[in-house]
């Protein structure tokens, strides 16, 4: 058991976290640790809040008008919601991946350095530094170094999607947030992002949303089987798969519903 | 009976063709017929000397002057008051009645005929703020009257910008202003150039806004605070007052090749932006 030798720690804590568009309660008293240089999984049918819950992680739902929140999400300890914690300061913190592949429509380069040049870091030097470091942290650096001044678009969808998370360790992020990150491509490029992240988990803690259960088992630590806003069960991931406790579940593993 | 879908789909191309071609051509026509009476007015001393006798003879040097003058004066206060009003509307502020109500005004504002703002400008600017005829109370009236037209172009063209570019700013951890700066207005630009094309078009020739408020002097302004003549005001009066068709015509095909002008130099420049950005 390799997690043993890290020492456990909680790098997020969600306490009983309510979340309600309007007045539809889409995470209905939701807790659950993340474990710090762990892949934490969220499994579960489309639109039992797998996604709202990621997002609440990060303050995305803030973008989206009438969301209310109730209950914590602590990270190391501190009250993302209640505390002097900027948003933009938190969201360096906690990156987060999405479904597409969403580069700008900017040059491969300028994509990378996006988060650089927001945080006000202009020198060539350091950028170039960093651009490069994060391009291989991504396993990119190979297959774009020759042609950094070229449009992120003309990339395949599988670089795309590698460039985007390239993008965000420039801005050395704790933790990794990723809504379905290869439900856009084949299964290669899938494979080779599983074992991307795999690679990561080494230096960054990642909580992934997945509707593919194979990929939560293969990847993840620990998961959490939601379903219609709860959180059902959380548990090791070898146990979830294994052993549920849950007979709801079992059944959704097992693959009798959804 | 049921007339075959493959006969239905002729018709159909046939009127959307049929109605594209005669766009085009009534827009040919105009210019050709314009063009053809007034090119052979236009020469080097038509456009660089000073009319005499009101216009009958001599150039058109003054209202060249006044043509460029006034829209710029207008695009340079309109322009960014109205970006940053729709940069506010889209992405400051969240979708309520009052966002409703402005937005209701803007498009109304939009509507109204260009004499009704000549007469705003005439009692507020030349008038109430003593600014008289002259340069300032034109380019003002024609900011304000162009206004409307650069705003909801601008919240259009912001509204198209994907809505995943915002969101992988902000979770990058810039803020609302960094995001509008370095993702929004880059992305919006295309559109916001063309509202702002349209609007140059607009105010180049517009006249019953110009005549009350910069008045139709044919001399050289020396300051904004002297009042001039545009090429539209200049066609307007010798047409007006049949001073002289001729010299009427040539400063309309000067008119006409002087918004070409701005509009082609506008397309090029940028494509060349679009092009150095990816
Ligand atoms: N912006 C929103 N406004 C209103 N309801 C939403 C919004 N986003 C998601 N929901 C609702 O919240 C529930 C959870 O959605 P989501 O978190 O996207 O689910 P999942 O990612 O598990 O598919 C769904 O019922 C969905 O319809
Ligand atoms: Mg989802």
């Amino acid at each position: 058991m390799t997690e043993i030798n890290k020492v456990i720690q909680n790098k997020i804590a969600i306490d009983k976290l309510n979340l309600f568009y309007g007045k539809f309660q889409a995470l209905i008293s939701v807790s659950m640790p993340v474990q710090e240089k762990m892949i934490t999984a969220l499994i579960g049918p489309s639109g039992c809040g797998k996604s709202t819950l990621l997002r609440s992680l990060n303050r995305m739902n803030d973008l989206i008008h009438g969301v209310k929140i109730t209950g914590s999400v602590l990270l190391d300890e501190i009250d993302i919601y209640n505390s002097s914690l900027e948003v933009a300061e938190l969201r360096k913190r906690v990156g987060m991946v999405f479904q597409r592949p969403n580069p700008f429509p900017l040059s491969i380069y300028e994509n990378v350095v996006y988060g650089l040049r927001v945080a006000g870091i202009r020198n060539k030097k350091e950028s170039d530094e960093i651009a490069e470091k994060s391009l291989r942290g991504a396993w990119l650096w190979d297959q774009v170094k020759d042609k950094l001044d070229h449009p992120a678009l003309e990339l395949p969808l599988d670089q795309q999607q590698r460039l985007v998370i390239a993008r965000l360790l420039a801005v050395q992020p704790e933790v990794i947030l990723m809504d379905e990150p290869c439900s856009a491509l084949d299964p290669i490029a899938t494979m080779k992002i599983e074992e991307l992240m795999i690679e990561l988990k080494k230096d960054y803690t990642i909580v992934i949303v997945t509707h593919n259960m194979q990929q939560a088992s293969r990847v993840s630590d620990f998961t959490g089987y939601m379903l219609m806003g709860e959180m059902i069960e959380f548990n090791q991931t070898k146990n979830i798969f294994t052993n549920p406790s849950k007979k709801l579940t079992e059944d959704y593993i097992s693959g009798k519903y959804g | 009976m049921r007339i075959h879908p493959r006969y239905t789909q002729r018709g159909a191309i046939a009127v959307l063709g049929g109605a594209t071609l005669l766009t085009l051509l009534i827009l040919a026509f105009i210019i050709f017929f314009i063009l053809e009476k007034g090119l052979p007015g236009i020469s080097l001393s038509f456009l660089t000397t000073n009319p005499t006798d009101m216009g009958r003879a001599g150039g058109i040097f003054p209202t060249l002057i006044g043509t460029i003058i006034l829209p710029l004066l207008a695009i340079i206060i309109a322009t960014p008051l109205g970006i940053f009003t729709s940069v506010y509307l889209s992405e400051y502020t969240k979708e309520n009645k009052a966002t409703r109500i402005i937005r209701f005004g803007t498009d109304c504002l939009a509507g109204i005929p260009s004499i009704i703002f000549g007469l705003f400008g005439y009692i507020f600017f030349v008038v109430t703020l003593g600014f008289g005829w002259s340069i300032l109370s034109g380019g003002l009236t024609l900011a304000v009257m162009i206004l409307p037209t650069i705003i909801r172009t601008s919240e259009e063209a912001i509204r198209a910008v994907p809505k995943s570019y915002r969101e992988v700013s902000f979770s990058l951890g810039a803020t609302s202003w960094q995001t509008v700066k370095k993702v929004i207005l880059p992305n919006a630009l295309p559109g916001i150039v063309t509202g702002i094309m349209l609007s140059i078009g607009r105010a180049i020739g517009e006249t019953a806004a110009v005549i009350f408020t910069a008045g139709s002097s044919l001399r050289i302004p020396s300051s904004v605070f002297d009042s001039t003549r545009t090429m539209a005001v200049h066609f307007y009066i010798l047409a007006r007052e049949g001073i002289s068709a001729e010299n009427a015509y040539a400063t309309a095909a000067t008119l006409i090749i002087a918004v070409l002008i701005v509009n082609l130099s506008a397309y090029w420049l940028m494509h060349r932006f679009i092009a150095k950005r990816s």
